[in-house]
């Protein structure tokens, strides 16, 4: 066997041609630097577990690898329950050092705005070529003067509801107004299938819910200026008032201790009539058809209808849970980071993401309205204008830091929790508004 | 000659200076302490004043704010929720306590006794304890589930109720509800805890009360419980400030609702520090327990020094 000589070793081991040229391993030891030739730029994505399980599957055996040819990037997806986004984000910012990408749940993003890398390129691209952002998607990531996260998509929150059981009390059609929904929710109730709804401290059903009644009574946190707390009001007293009835005569009270998935069950086992909820419902019923059933033995599938919240005598409003991804400021791959996002929302991209979803999530862009996924099954076709209807917690005021603390605290969700429990509607509101206050920085 | 031959070799037979000064109690304390030392102030005393300094700032996620004095302690004070949660804090402390110890010591004077198979049942004991706190913690909430509750289900099948109870809707019921889950998983702490002090007990000294005609509750006042004492207090002490503490099982159950009814000071204080990412009030909050800690700790530490001078 031949001897292999020191200066032969280092010339091959210095691999292809262009460090070949420059001299094998040992020139790349002189420069003190890797070759970059040589290294895939790796980035790291936090984001939740989809409540649609396709679509993580989607991504992990499908697009990652896709995103790693096209642009050389290799994905590192991380995919954790929702309610512990904020405290891997909030560690990662304070110890500068985590996850590149991360997700984001509705107004959360304007909390990191300091934190995160300006992403308006990447934004007014999209926007210019789909269609143009949804109000709340830009209210949401953008926080003034510029986008401080990627739109990611719209969960539609609408009520999900049996349409033979409200059928059988002769309501053919979801009711319009709130009044009308509490007449039908009494004689639901009373024949043992009550309207079911979160009022605990939950991040997405509780305060979807509670915000759009208080908007259609006229009541709101604030004024368009964002210091001008307008809680104490007539109209927000007289929701508060409807909602304590409304509870009583139609709701399952077990809900003040509900969190997100709870009315999920309650729904699938039949235990309830309607909810406001995402599509998950349907599209679990849709999923396992022979394991939910109704009372006639029929696949509880074909009994789902899907309406929006009813109006009140100042509008119909709703809100929608909103998802955007920040690249965060520590990131050593900001550049990578952002072409990776421009890929996946790049309209071939995303609509293989877009239709595993089903209707449940809805695009950020107005173009994805029209997506023939939409015209597949008329049960869905109410989250199609979803992103076109919602509105942003801390209406009418902007949906920034101060809304953020408000939402967080549950202020006005256990507005209504404390009614229904017995407190007076005044008194809630009083109670209500003066914690407002202390957030808006108004005295209480 | 002589004489400088011998000093010579007591020269050669002395220790190296570093080992001399390792032959002085002072600094062979502090070698043998500098470990711990390092350890406790790493890990302990840095994040401590870290969080006191953060209490003083009007720091956000991500964002500077400068030093505020203790504006952030002012604004918790005139706070509702906060307010709250100390009362929550100290009845949830207080109760689970004193259940804690009640059934800990009935369980350990059982335990105490001798019956067959009493290695399996001490082990047994243990597993409330020895299982994660979430994992159980989702147990019991699927327990008290306000649609599915076992529970209802065997009360309503034993004709003792009619309706659904709304365990962890309804404020006192949710309060009570995360007290007894408390109490299921401290019971085994303070059981075995005290079946140790228990078994350093002598034997001797009740068989003396027993000849001497003590009944059982006067050979427990007077003999097994003085003795017991400091091992009590000790177990109490880690118990309060466990309890005090406490987050994993609220922050599961309910959240903190409904409607801040079972907020303690942790829950508080991450809803406000890591929900609102307003670090500097949540450290606040989470310093506020300090003081009464403190305060507990020095009391009965006292007491145990008392109890064990007498």
């Amino acid at each position: 066997m031949r001897r292999i000589t020191r200066r032969e070793l280092l010339q091959a081991t210095g691999g292809g041609a262009a460090v070949a040229k420059t001299g094998g391993l040992a020139a790349i030891l002189a420069t003190g630097r890797a070759p970059a030739y040589a290294q895939t730029t790796q980035i790291h994505w936090l984001k939740w577990n989809d409540f649609v399980p396709a679509g993580d599957q989607l991504l992990r055996r499908q697009l990652l690898g896709e995103a790693e040819k096209a642009l050389g990037i290799k994905i590192n997806l991380e995919t954790i329950g929702l309610n512990d986004l904020q405290a891997r984000v909030t560690a990662a910012i304070q110890s500068q050092s985590g996850a590149d990408i991360t997700m984001a749940f509705n107004n959360n993003a304007q909390l990191y705005a300091e934190s995160c890398v300006d992403v308006s390129d990447v934004c007014e691209e999209l926007a210019a070529s789909q269609g143009g952002f949804y109000d709340l998607a830009k209210a949401q990531s953008h926080d003034g003067r510029k986008w401080v996260a990627v739109p990611y998509c719209i969960i539609g929150a609408m009520v999900a509801y049996r349409k033979s059981w409200f059928d059988e009390i002769g309501v053919t059609t979801f009711p319009e107004t709130w009044e009308a929904y509490r007449e039908a929710g009494r004689k639901l109730k009373a024949r043992g299938r009550p309207i079911g709804q979160s009022l605990g401290h939950t991040v997405g059903d509780a305060p979807a819910f509670c915000y759009p009644l208080m908007w259609s009574f006229g009541g709101r946190e604030v004024e368009a200026d964002g210091k001008t707390v307008k809680l104490n009001s007539k109209e927000t007293i007289e929701s508060v008032k409807f909602m304590t009835a409304f509870w009583k005569e139609a709701h399952d009270e077990g809900g003040l201790a509900w969190d997100d998935s709870n009315n999920n069950r309650a729904f699938l086992s039949g235990t309830i009539s309607s909810t406001l909820n995402g599509a998950s419902i349907y599209i679990e019923a849709l999923r396992k058809p022979d394991q939910y059933k109704t009372d006639s033995g029929a696949q509880m599938r074909t009994d789902i209808l899907h309406a929006p919240l009813p109006r009140g005598a100042h509008g119909q409003f709703g809100v929608h849970p909103f998802q955007n991804h920040m690249v965060m400021g520590y990131s050593k791959n900001q550049k990578a980071a952002k072409e990776f996002l421009r890929w996946f929302h790049s309209p071939a991209v995303y609509e293989k993401w877009f239709v595993v979803q089903k209707g449940f999530a809805t695009g950020p862009t107005r173009s994805w309205e029209n997506h023939k996924v939409w015209d597949e099954d008329p049960v869905m076709a109410p989250y199609r204008v979803a992103g076109r209807l919602g509105l942003v917690y801390g209406h009418a005021g902007p949906a920034g830091q101060k809304a953020a603390e408000v939402l967080s605290k549950y202020i006005i969700v256990d507005m209504y929790a404390k009614a229904v429990q017995g407190m007076s509607a005044e008194d809630a509101v009083k109670w209500a508004e003066a914690e407002v206050k202390k957030v808006y920085g108004t005295g209480a | 000659m002589a004489t400088i031959a011998i000093a010579v070799d007591d020269r050669q037979k002395r220790p190296r200076p570093r080992t001399r000064v390792l032959e002085d109690e002072r600094w062979l304390a502090f070698a043998l302490l500098l470990p711990t030392a390092v350890l406790l102030g790493l890990f302990i005393a840095y994040p401590f004043v870290k969080g006191v300094l953060l209490s003083l700032s009007a720091d956000r996620v991500g964002v500077s704010g400068g030093f505020v004095g203790l504006a952030n302690f002012d604004k918790i004070w005139n706070d509702s929720i906060f307010r709250t949660a100390v009362w929550n804090t100290f009845w949830y402390t207080g109760v689970t306590t004193v259940f804690k110890l009640f059934l800990g010591l009935w369980l350990a004077l059982l335990l105490n006794r001798h019956f067959k198979g009493k290695a399996y049942i001490r082990a047994a004991i243990l597993l409330p304890f020895i299982i994660p706190t979430v994992l159980s913690t989702f147990a019991w909430k699927w327990m008290f589930d306000p649609t599915f509750s076992v529970i209802n289900w065997a009360l309503f099948k034993l004709g003792l109720i009619t309706g659904r109870i709304n365990w962890l809707g309804d404020p006192d019921l949710a309060m009570t509800s995360i007290i007894i889950v408390n109490i299921w998983r401290g019971v085994p702490f303070f059981a075995i805890s005290l079946l140790a002090g228990l078994q350093t007990i002598s034997p001797e000294l009740q068989e003396a009360a027993a000849i001497d005609g003590a009944k059982p509750w006067k050979r427990f006042w007077y003999v097994t419980w003085p003795l017991l004492l400091p091992v009590t207090m000790v177990v109490v002490l880690f118990s309060v400030i466990q309890t005090f503490a406490d987050f994993q099982l609220v922050y599961v159950m309910t959240g903190g609702g409904p409607a801040n009814a079972t907020h303690l000071f942790a829950t508080y204080a991450y809803q406000i520090g890591i929900g609102t990412g307003l670090l500097s009030e949540g450290a606040a909050i989470s310093l506020a327990m300090f003081p009464f800690l403190l305060l507990i700790v020095i009391v009965q530490l006292l007491y145990i020094r008392r109890v064990e001078t007498r």
